[in-house]
C-alpha cells in the first residue's frame, strides 16, 4: 500500500505499452504499482491497469508470468496463501481493496471467481448455487432462494440440461456442466465483477465453446477478467488484451490490435508462438 | 537334553546354510559361459539358491523333530513300562507314570523310586540322546545332499536369480500367513471357550439377563452357591463408559483438528501435533492413576457441591479420563480427513465470500464427515476394549444404572476378575470370561469393519 514513490521507479524501469480504446469505457477496476511476493520471491513488479467495466479483458503470457497471482489480487484471494504479501493500489468503484477497514467478505460477493478445474461442493446442483445466497442472507423466503437459483443456472446457460435432477449431486455433472454450475454459483451472489483462471482448461473442445459463449453473453452485465493460456480463446471472447512476462505486464490494449499489430517485440514473439 | 540338541541343530542348519552360499557363490563366480551365451544371475544369486534349499528344508525338519520327538518318546516309555505298573491303570495314572519317569531322568527324586521307573528313565535318556544325535546327522546328511544336487544344477543360463525371488515372496507369504494362523487360533480358543460356558448357561440367559453375579461359591454346600449370568448390567456399564468417553472426545477432537486444519499456522500445529502425539503415547496405566487421584475425587467433590451423591469409583471419572486417552486419536483421524478434502473446494467456498468458520462447518465438514465418522467409530471401538484405565477407575459391581455418578463395571474388567481369582478353569465363572471376551471381539471387529470401510470409502471418493 505504499504507492506513489515505487509506481515512479517501476513505470520508469518497465515502461507498459498501452493503447487505449477508440470509445473508452468507464473504468471498474483500477490496480496501481501491484507487487506480489511469496516469502521472499517476488512475483509482480508492479502492474498498472486499467479493467473497463461490463467487458472481457484477457490476461495472456507464458506459464509462471504471474497471471493467475495478479488475478488473486482482486477478490484477495492472495490473503489465503501464506507468506503471500501484497502491496501497491487496487481500486474497485474508486474505493482501495486493501484498505484496511475494507470486509474481505463483503468484497468476495463483490468479486466472485471461477477456477481453473471446477470445484463444485459435494452438494446438490441446487445447493451448490444456493450456498451463496444462503450465507450472505440474499434470499429471505424459500421461494426467493429458488428464484435466485433458477435465475443463476439459466445466466450460465445450465438451467435447461440440470432442471429435472437440482437434487442430484453437482459432482456427478459432465466437467463442462461443473464449469457452468461453477460459474452459476458465482452469479448467485450478484458480483459486479467475475475472474476467470483459465475456465477451460480442463474442458474439452464443445463444452469449452459453450463456456466461451456464456462468457459472451456475460459481459452485457458483468466486467469479467479471464486469465488464458490459448491465444486463440483471448482473441474469441476478449475485447482487451494484457500481455504479461516474468511478472511484469508488457502490453495491453483492445484485443484486435494485440493480435494484430503488437507494439513490443516480446509480445509478437509470444503471439506467433515464438515462446511461450 | 533334548531340547539343547534342536538348539544346537538350529545353529548347526544355520552354520550350513552360509557354507551352502559360500559353495554357491564360488561356483557361480566360476560359470564359464559358452560363446554367444550370457551368465544369467550374478553369482551371489547362486549362493543364495543353494543356502535356502539347504537351509529351508533342514530348518522344518528341525521344526517337526522338536515337535515330534517328545510325544514319540512318551509312547515308547509307556509302551516299555513293565506290565505290573501300568495295567489297569486309566490314561491319567499312566501320564503321571511317565512324569514321574521324566522327574527321575532329569534327577528330581522326592523319595526312592520303583527299581522299575528307574530303568525306564535310563532308558529315556538314552533314546532322547540317540534321537538328538540323529538329528544333528540327518540335518548334515540333507544339507550335503541338497549342497550337492543343487550345485549340479547352476550353470551359465540357470535362472537363480528368479529362483531366489520364488523363495522370497514365498518366505513373506509364510510370514504374513503366522500372523493370519495366530489370529485364526485366537478366534477359535475364544469361541472353544465360550461354548464350553453356554453348554452351562444358556445363551439367551447370558444376553439378555439383568443380574450379574458370578461369584461361585467355592464349595457347593455353601449358600449363594448358584451364580447369576446376566450379563445385560455389564453391558450398560461398558456403554455409559464409552458414551461418556466419546461425548469428551469427539467434540473435543474434532474441534482440535478443525482448528488445526483451517485456522492454526505452522508454528501453532508445529507445536500442538507433538503434544497430541504424546498425549497419544501416555500408557493407560498412568491415564488410570490420574483417574483414581486426581478425576475421581475431583468428581466426587463437585457433585457434593451440587448436593449429588456420586461413588468413589464412579462412571464419570473413568469415561472422562478414557475420553481424554483417545481425544488424540479422534483429532488425528478428523485431522486427515479435513485435510483430505480437495483445497479447490476450500478456495471455492472462501472465494464466494465466506468466512473460514462458514467453509470449515458448511464445507469441509460434510465433506469430511464420512471420513470423520470412521475415525469416530474407531475411537468408539477402542473405547469399549480399554481395560487398564476401567480395572482401575471403574468398579467391580454390575449395577444395571446409567446414571454416570454411579459405580457400574465393564466387560473388560470383568474379564480381568474373573480370570485373575484362583478358581477351576471349568467353572462357569471363569469360563464367563470367555463369552465375555467373544462378545468383546465381535463388537470391536465389526465396528472396526464399518469404520475401515467408511474410510476407505471415502478416500477413494477424493482420489
Ligand atoms: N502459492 C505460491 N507460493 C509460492 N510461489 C508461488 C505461489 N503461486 C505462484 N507462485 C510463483 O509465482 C509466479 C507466478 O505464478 P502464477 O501467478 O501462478 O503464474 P501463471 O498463472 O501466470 O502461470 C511463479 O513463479 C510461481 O512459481
Ligand atoms: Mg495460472
Amino acid at each position: 500500500m505504499t504507492v506513489a514513490a515505487d509506481i515512479k521507479t517501476d513505470t520508469s524501469a518497465f515502461a507498459t505499452i498501452r493503447t487505449p480504446d477508440l470509445q473508452p469505457r468507464p473504468v471498474k477496476v483500477k490496480a496501481t504499482g501491484v507487487k506480489v511476493f511469496y516469502g521472499a520471491k517476488q512475483a509482480l513488479h508492479g502492474v498498472t491497469i486499467d479493467i473497463p467495466d461490463r467487458t472481457v479483458t484477457a490476461f495472456i503470457g507464458p506459464s509462471g508470468c504471474g497471471k493467475s497471482t495478479f488475478l488473486r489480487c482482486f477478490n484477495r484471494m492472495n490473503d489465503t496463501i501464506v507468506g503471500a504479501r501484497v502491496e501497491g493500489e487496487i481500486l474497485l468503484d474508486n474505493r482501495n481493496i486493501y484498505a484496511p477497514d475494507l470486509d474481505v467478505v463483503e468484497l468476495r460477493a463483490r468479486v466472485g471467481m471461477v477456477f481453473q478445474k471446477p470445484n463444485p461442493f459435494p452438494k446438490s446442483i441446487f445447493e451448490n448455487v444456493a450456498y451463496g445466497p444462503r450465507i450472505h442472507g440474499l434470499a429471505r423466503t424459500k421461494a426467493e432462494l429458488e428464484e435466485v437459483v433458477v435465475t443463476s443456472l439459466q445466466k450460465a446457460s445450465l438451467f435447461n440440461e440440470v432442471k429435472d435432477r437440482l437434487q442430484e449431486p453437482g459432482t456427478g455433472l459432465s466437467g463442462g456442466q461443473q464449469q457452468r454450475l461453477c460459474i452459476a454459483r458465482a452469479i448467485a451472489v450478484s458480483p459486479d465483477v467475475i475472474l476467470m483462471d483459465e475456465p477451460c482448461s480442463a474442458l474439452d473442445p464443445i463444452a469449452t465453446a459453450k463456456v466461451e459463449e456464456l462468457i459472451d453473453e456475460l459481459r452485457a452485465n458483468y466486467t469479467i477478467v479471464i486469465v488464458t493460456h490459448s491465444m486463440q480463446q483471448a482473441a474469441r471472447v476478449s475485447q482487451r488484451t494484457a500481455f504479461f512476462h516474468l511478472g511484469h505486464l508488457v502490453e495491453e490494449g483492445p484485443t484486435n490490435m494485440i493480435f494484430t499489430k503488437p507494439i513490443e517485440q516480446r509480445t509478437q514473439d509470444y503471439i506467433t508462438g515464438r515462446f511461450g | 537334553m533334548g531340547a539343547i540338541l534342536v538348539g544346537y541343530a538350529l545353529l548347526l542348519v544355520a552354520a550350513l546354510s552360509a557354507i551352502a552360499y559360500v559353495l554357491g557363490r564360488t561356483t557361480g563366480a566360476r560359470l564359464k559361459p559358452a560363446a554367444g551365451e550370457k551368465i544369467h544371475s550374478l553369482p551371489g544369486y547362486h549362493g543364495a539358491f543353494v543356502a535356502v534349499w539347504v537351509g529351508i528344508p533342514a530348518l522344518i525338519l528341525v521344526i517337526l523333530w522338536a515337535g515330534l520327538q517328545g510325544p514319540v518318546i512318551d509312547r515308547m516309555i509307556t509302551a516299555s513300562l513293565p506290565a505290573e505298573l501300568s495295567s489297569g491303570k486309566s490314561g491319567a495314572e499312566v501320564a503321571l507314570l511317565v512324569s514321574e519317569v521324566k522327574n527321575v531322568a532329569a534327577g528330581r527324586m522326592f523319595s526312592e523310586p520303583n527299581p522299575a521307573i528307574v530303568a525306564a528313565a535310563e532308558r529315556l535318556n538314552a533314546w532322547e540322546s540317540i534321537a538328538g544325535w540323529a538329528l544333528l546327522v540327518i540335518v548334515v546328511a540333507i544339507a550335503l545332499g541338497s549342497i550337492s544336487i543343487t550345485r549340479s544344477k547352476l550353470s551359465p543360463r540357470f535362472r537363480a536369480r528368479n529362483d531366489v525371488e520364488k523363495t522370497i515372496s514365498g518366505l513373506m507369504i509364510a510370514c504374513s500367513v503366522v500372523a493370519i494362523l495366530t489370529t485364526l487360533g485366537i478366534v477359535v480358543s475364544l469361541v472353544y471357550e465360550a461354548s464350553a460356558f453356554f453348554a452351562m448357561v444358556p445363551f439367551h440367559e447370558f444376553l439378555f439377563g439383568l443380574k450379574w453375579e458370578p461369584q461361585i461359591a467355592l464349595r457347593a454346600d455353601q449358600v449363594a452357591g448358584q451364580g447369576a449370568f446376566g450379563a445385560v448390567p455389564v453391558f450398560v456399564g461398558t456403554l455409559l463408559i464409552s458414551a461418556i468417553a466419546l461425548v469428551v472426545s469427539v467434540p473435543v477432537g474434532v474441534f482440535t483438528a478443525m482448528y488445526l486444519v483451517e485456522y492454526a499456522d505452522e508454528r501453532v500445529r508445529a507445536v500442538v501435533k507433538p503434544i497430541l502425539e504424546i498425549l497419544a503415547g501416555i500408557p493407560t496405566v498412568v491415564f488410570g492413576f490420574f483417574a483414581i487421584l486426581v478425576v475421581a475425587p475431583a468428581v466426587r467433590e463437585f457433585s457434593m457441591t451440587l448436593g449429588l451423591a456420586a461413588s468413589p469409583n464412579s462412571a464419570l471419572a473413568a469415561g472422562l479420563v478414557m475420553g481424554i486417552m483417545i481425544i488424540p486419536f479422534v483429532s488425528s483421524l478428523s485431522d486427515d480427513a479435513l485435510k483430505a478434502v480437495p483445497r479447490s473446494m476450500r478456495d471455492g467456498s472462501l472465494a464466494l465470500g465466506a468466512t473460514p468458520a462458514e467453509t470449515v462447518v458448511k464445507v469441509l465438514l460434510p465433506a469430511a464427515l464420512p471420513g470423520i465418522m470412521g475415525g469416530i467409530l474407531l475411537a468408539a471401538s477402542r473405547a469399549i476394549g480399554e481395560t487398564m484405565i476401567v480395572a482401575m477407575a471403574a468398579g467391580l459391581i454390575a449395577t444395571m444404572t446409567i446414571n454416570p455418578l454411579d459405580s457400574v463395571t465393564t466387560v473388560t474388567v470383568q474379564i480381568v476378575t474373573l480370570l485373575t481369582g484362583d478358581s477351576e478353569f471349568d467353572s462357569p465363572k471363569t469360563l464367563a470370561a470367555f463369552a465375555l471376551g467373544l462378545v468383546l471381539f465381535v463388537v470391536t471387529l465389526t465396528l472396526n469393519i464399518i469404520a475401515l470401510r467408511i474410510v476407505r470409502h471415502f478416500r477413494e471418493q477424493y482420489e
